[in-house]
């Protein structure tokens, strides 16, 4: 598992080189899905061009934005908590970086190996919930208390059918770490036929719309946007932020869907592999090394698509009311999860 | 002069983390406001899921920042911030009988080391230092499940009651 990135450089430039990478991961799906889904694809969706000024067909225009919020005034309401309203976005965005670190892009390209990946993906998405909270707090502003208890009891009630969802996962894998299901996902066969290896979309479908639902809720992105609802509560635990700080949350927002869409693909689309039966590979460290360059590719591709549903409903759906959202969580999604472990587990034990 | 076996990374990061754990504990119960004081004790509780990463315990870290920081935590914060969360220090914060929780904290210090020492003894953990393996889920999940599993069945069934009344508790008919 050592050939690529342990292999004699000393302890530091490694760690160096996965914090790039994590930036670079993380950034790279936020800028990318801001740039083509909310700029251009919203646009076309209304029948509009989108930002058309800055660069060819608008392609600078993130630059542009990022530096019009850069040189915004900072400003700090006067009766808010100014410590802690200065690290709560800080917070989010670090749960972001956080949870890419599980991710696996190819054999050798991944930062952590975590033997309980998918456990360490779960606990640590419920951390963005702190800092949502004391942002919505410090802010001293009703609406942004409002928003953010709204956001907490969302996030906490979503968070439910997204573990049960995954759990479907896990006992058809056999294992919580995520180069062990994608290693499963591709050596797998359906029907004894290995040419497609047997990604988990096609087994675990329920568990896959019941993730999909959940991650939108997590992102707190439309039909769930109740917690930043801008025409009741002006964009609620959001609404004192600023320049920079705001950007941060803005970052943080779409590079966690980036995020999710990785983790998602992992799951259930085969991660960063081809079927292993294409090129006769039978396990982990049969696999090519070339694999380490397209793998990443590969994984771009399919979080650009899980990204671009989450960009499709979010530009479809009209919101939830604060009470159908609970109740969908509570008395639709738990039950079919816990239904769908259920069946998964006495399948797996009957085959 | 200290020993050249102390002075392993794994001792430094113990003792940074533990510095830090300490300093949040203190302020915990000295900071006069609600929400600082959950937010210091956030720090505390993931202090001591990187001493368990420490000791690559991964499965009970993992566990503790699920479990205390992302559900504890912003349970706790939740309800104060529905009832009583000002910005600013209070006043009036602090029990007045808070003199005697000092005898209660000492007696569980002295339980808890007596227990921890009579347990495991002049035992020490495996020096594997070289190449730390983290302890495999599936290792776990059968210790739980085969000669825990009736303590296990236990705790949930308390866990059940404890959601039953609850509910009992919140229901206006």
């Amino acid at each position: 598992m050592s050939a690529l990135l342990a292999a004699d450089l000393p302890y530091w430039v490694q760690s160096l080189l996965r914090v790039l990478g994590g930036v670079v991961a993380v950034l790279l799906p936020a800028g990318a899905i801001v740039y083509l889904f909310l700029f251009k694809m919203m646009s076309f969706m209304q029948s509009r061009l989108g930002p058309m000024e800055a660069g060819p067909y608008g392609s600078m225009q993130l630059f542009a934005e990022v530096g019009k919020w850069l040189q915004k005034e900072d400003i700090t309401p006067e009766r808010a908590d100014r410590v802690i309203f200065k690290i709560a976005p800080l917070v989010v965005l670090a749960s972001t970086f956080l949870l890419v670190a599980v991710v696996p892009f190819g054999p050798d390209a991944w930062f952590t190996n975590f033997e309980a990946g998918v456990f360490y993906m779960l606990a640590v998405s419920s951390v963005s919930v702190l800092g949502i909270l004391i942002a919505g707090w410090s802010s001293a502003n009703k609406y942004s208390l409002l928003g953010g208890l709204r956001a907490a009891g969302q996030l906490i009630a979503y968070e439910l059918p997204m573990v049960l969802a995954v759990i479907g996962v896990i006992i058809q894998a056999g294992t919580m770490n995520l180069q062990g299901i994608v290693l499963a996902q591709n050596t797998g066969e359906m029907f004894g036929w290995n040419g497609l290896g047997n990604p988990y979309i096609l087994t675990q479908f329920t568990g896959f719309i019941i993730f999909m639902i959940a991650v939108q809720a997590e992102l707190t992105q439309t039909p769930f946007d109740m917690p930043i609802a801008e025409s009741e509560l002006v964009s609620g635990y959001m609404t004192e932020y600023s320049g920079f700080r705001f950007l941060t949350f803005f970052i943080a927002e779409f590079a966690t869907a980036g995020v999710f869409s990785f983790i998602a693909s992992v799951l259930f689309l085969g991660g960063w592999g081809v079927p292993f039966a294409w090129f006769g590979w039978t396990d982990i460290d049969s696999v090519d090394n070339w694999m380490n360059v397209v793998g990443p590719l590969i994984m771009f591709g399919k979080m650009m698509l899980l990204s671009f549903v989450i960009m499709w409903v979010r530009f479809s759906y009209p919101r939830f009311r604060e009470d159908q959202l609970q109740r969908f969580a509570w008395k639709v999604l738990v039950p079919i999860s816990l239904v769908n472990i259920m069946v998964t587990a006495i399948l797996k034990v009957a085959l | 002069m200290i020993a050249a076996d102390l002075l392993v990374a794994q001792n430094v990061g113990f003792g940074i983390i533990s510095l830090l754990m300490i300093i949040g504990a203190v302020r915990v119960v000295t900071v006069s406001n609600v929400v600082h004081a959950a937010l210091w004790l956030v720090i505390v509780l993931s202090g001591a899921a990187a001493q368990y990463l420490l000791l690559s315990a991964e499965f009970v870290a993992i566990t503790q920042v699920l479990v205390y920081v992302g559900a504890v935590m912003v349970l706790f914060l939740f309800g104060t911030m529905l009832t009583r969360a000002r910005i600013g220090a209070e006043s009036d914060l602090n029990n007045k009988n808070w003199f005697l929780g000092i005898p209660v904290a000492l007696l569980m210090l002295g339980v808890m080391s007596y227990v921890i020492v009579d347990g495991f003894g002049s035992e020490r953990l495996i020096d594997n230092s070289g190449d730390m393996q983290p302890i495999p889920v599936q290792l776990i999940s059968d210790d739980i499940f085969g000669p825990y599993l009736l303590p296990f069945w236990a705790l949930s069934f308390v866990l059940l009651v404890a959601v039953i009344g609850a509910i009992v508790l919140a229901r206006k008919d």
